[in-house]
């Protein structure tokens, strides 16, 4: 039992890679061997491989084992109700496998069959229903590609820079394509008269499991864009995503999404649950903590290089990639600063920007082994600018742990290994 | 707040054609006794409180069975799990303490989170009068009502919470988002910048693992290894069963306490003895008089944990299948090396 076997660890990885830096290249370089990798005959290229079936549910290749979620074990007191993180560094494009999307649990993952699914709506309205997940699946549905991010992500650098990783300071995050229904057609089926006027009233949505999550959404937000949904990237939910069916708050915060939804109730006021009172506030400087912060503001991360995704090529061109999201809407504009946020250029959109999606962004540049302190800021289609670290402790002290979404700083180091640090 | 609610619902009553009345007729009409049992959620102002009652001094017994393992006989708190007493007046201070006594705004919350969700690995099994004593206990542990009040569905709406004005809504539409929407500087932004603070000096990232250990670990498991007498397939429906367990129980070589003891070599092993774990009395007696777990005392107390020993802590309820039983059992026996 005793297998302590680590993954090549960053830094044997670097010093490894380290005499591949050898002074700049002006253009492709020359070889003085032929390489045996193409003049003698591989066993890849004579033998045969698996056959079809091999893997009725295929999982990634073996050499991609690294790319896994991790947790930090002294966040939590164990790992029933804890949470993991999302390799970013390790990811390209917009959409997250669901196999390495970030888990969070109050209760741990349940599992429940479609079979035994019961959904209920009920208070204000003109008929309390219950739901099997066929009837879902009789409404009409939608696709919507949104990011779930957990309002506690990057909450561990409020203080001071903590975590190395941006799978550790940004992996509370998570992009995927949903199929569901929109909420208002389930509150509509139930029939709103009752409630009368909409605009006091909230829907308070609770989870199958043990910890039966709650949390209360105002009707404004549950006529809009909500979904109930039960496929992701194009398959049913995972267990730990809240299989069979999930709520989708596109742009408020993870914890609204409650998994293995089993009641909506419409209601004069909201809960005040657990989860909206003593969890998800944010206290002040000042210790008055506010309350019903629900959007996930503007915020932006340099996936690659990153302390888990050190630069090995050596000098010459260097691509930045990295993340941006807003819960208010679109990404239209990302900048790159390699001083520290001295000077800043503007980075190319890697994909269509979609509201309150991922978008991924790059810089293609050229490296020369200098030191850089790498930043990213993104602003949104309302012009919301992300800000820095100090400009959030300006107006909310310290003592936040939700809704940190300040500009992050990497140092990148002249052997290619990168750190979180602060900044002046 | 009101004035944009009611702006957006205009618009979208407006623009979504949903509301003239097309249903389609899905789903069924749920029944008073469904909606009864699943509507449990407790209101602010205290609508939804079933009649009952409890004060400190019952609640003070219940706490100490059912959730002192992990929130401390005076609830406060043992190790990462949350302390709920005491933190008052330190919001302001650099590290606040967030307690039910210094923080929580809302009486209710407390009442309905604990009849939900608690305790952790046996949610929804207190009475109602369960829970109005252990509420009191946490009140009274915060100095907030002395040790005979007793708690009531009635008089439950005369308190007011330490921190009930401590919070604000959502303000950041004025305080931040006007100052961070201005145009952004792209050149000398600032004059200089340097490295205040690294992540490498504080030293907490987990050092990176790969699923090939994780895979090795499984294939190593004790279920897969000792399989040689015992149906695997009753091994792995203990497994499962054992998901009930496992909030509060860790098994195999080198196994934890948890909220309680670790269970490795369990079959076998005297009673009460897992090493540092704090036993009820009942245990504690069972331990002095050298009991030792079979297979026939493990399922007779698995079957009715309370029962069997007298005061356990162990807040499950019971297994009810013989099958079940026998599955687990099963599986805690290959835990033996």
């Amino acid at each position: 039992m005793s297998n302590n076997k680590k993954a090549p660890s960053r830094r044997a990885f670097l010093s490894g890679s380290a005499a591949a830096i050898t002074g700049t290249l002006a253009s492709a370089s020359t070889a003085n061997e032929a390489d045996p990798l193409i003049t003698n005959v591989q066993d890849w290229a004579s033998f045969t491989g698996d056959g079809v079936d091999e893997t009725p549910y295929g999982l990634p290749i073996e050499f991609e084992n690294d790319v896994i979620r991790r947790n930090v074990p002294w966040l939590t007191a164990g790992p029933i109700s804890s949470i993991n993180f999302t390799p970013i560094h390790a990811l390209e494009g917009t959409i997250t496998p669901q196999g390495c999307a970030f888990e969070r649990h109050h209760s741990g993952a349940i599992e429940l069959q479609k079979k035994d699914y019961r959904l209920m709506i009920n208070g204000l309205v003109d008929n309390p229903l219950i739901f099997t997940y066929e009837d879902l699946e009789r409404f009409p549905r939608q696709n919507h590609v949104y990011f779930c991010e957990c309002a506690a992500n990057t909450g561990m650098e409020w203080a001071g820079a903590q975590l190395n990783g941006a799978q550790f300071t940004h992996g509370m995050i998570h992009n995927m394509e949903y199929t569901g229904v929109p909420l208002r057609l389930l509150l509509n089926e139930a029939g709103l008269n009752k409630a009368q006027d909409l605009k006091d009233k909230w829907v308070y949505v609770e989870g199958a499991d043990a910890s039966s999550n709650g949390r209360s959404i105002p009707m404004e937000k549950a006529l809009d864009d909500v979904l109930v949904a039960f496929k992701a990237n194009g398959e049913a939910l995972r267990k730990e995503h809240g299989y069979p069916v999930r709520l989708v708050v596109p742009g408020w915060e993870g914890n609204m999404w409650v998994k293995w939804i089993r009641r909506i109730e419409v209601s004069d006021t909201p809960v005040e649950s657990r989860e909206e009172t003593s969890k998800y506030t944010d206290v002040l400087a000042n210790g008055i903590a506010r309350k019903w912060t629900w959007v996930m503001d503007a915020k932006s991360i340099i996936t690659s290089p990153s302390p888990q995704k050190p630069v090995t090529h050596g000098n010459g061109p260097l691509v930045i990639s990295g993340l941006a999201w807003s819960g208010h809407g679109k990404i239209t504009r990302v900048d790159i600063s390699k001083d520290g946020g001295i000077t800043w250029e503007t980075a190319r959109l890697g994909n269509q920007s979609e509201t309150k999606a991922l978008t991924r962004f790059y810089l293609d540049t050229e490296w020369s082994g200098e030191e850089w302190l790498l930043q990213a800021r993104a602003i949104d289609e309302t012009g919301y600018i992300q800000p820095t670290k100090h400009q959030l402790r300006e107006i909310r002290g310290e003592n936040s742990v939700y809704h940190n979404n300040c500009i992050q700083t990497w140092n990148l180091k002249a052997t290619g290994e990168v750190e979180n640090v602060e900044v002046s | 707040m009101l004035k944009y609610l009611s702006l957006i619902i205009v618009s979208i009553l407006a623009t979504t054609p949903i509301f003239a009345d097309s249903k389609l007729g899905l789903g069924r009409t749920a029944l008073p006794s469904e909606i009864t049992a699943w509507d449990v959620d407790i209101l602010p102002d205290g609508r939804g409180l079933p009649v009952g009652n409890g004060d400190a001094i019952v609640g003070e017994e219940t706490f100490a069975n059912k959730c002192a393992s992990c929130h401390g006989d005076f609830a406060e708190g043992v190790g990462n799990w949350p302390a709920l007493a005491g933190g008052f007046d330190t919001l302001a201070d650099e590290d606040p303490v967030k307690t039910v006594g210094s923080y929580w705004p809302y009486l209710s919350t407390l009442w309905d989170y604990i009849n939900r969700s608690m305790p952790f690995g046996g949610a929804q099994t207190l009475t109602s009068d369960e829970v109005y004593s252990i509420v009191a206990y946490i009140l009274y542990s915060n100095d907030l009502i002395e040790d005979d009040f007793v708690l009531n569905e009635k008089n439950f709406q005369e308190f007011n919470m330490y921190n009930s004005n401590g919070f604000i809504i959502d303000d950041r539409k004025i305080s931040e988002y006007p100052i961070w929407s201005k145009e952004p500087c792209m050149e000398n932004c600032k004059k200089s910048t340097s490295i205040t603070k690294r992540a490498s000096i504080i030293d907490v990232t987990p050092e990176e693992t790969s699923t090939e250990v994780e895979i090795k670990q499984s294939a190593l498991s004790p279920v897969e290894k000792d399989t040689a007498s015992i149906d695997p397939k009753l091994i792995n429906a203990g497994k499962k069963v054992f998901k009930k367990c496992k909030a509060c129980h860790a098994v195999g070589e080198g196994a934890k306490n948890k909220s309680g003891p670790q269970l490795y070599e369990i079959i076998g092993r005297k009673m009460g003895t897992a090493n540092r774990y704090k036993y009820s009395k009942g245990f504690k007696v069972a331990a002095e008089e050298g009991r030792i777990w079979t297979e026939e005392l493990m399922v007779e107390f698995l079957r009715k944990p309370k029962k069997f020993i007298k005061g356990t802590k162990m807040s499950f309820g019971g297994l009810k299948k013989d099958k079940d039983l026998n599955a687990i059992v099963a599986y805690l026996k290959t835990q033996d090396n």
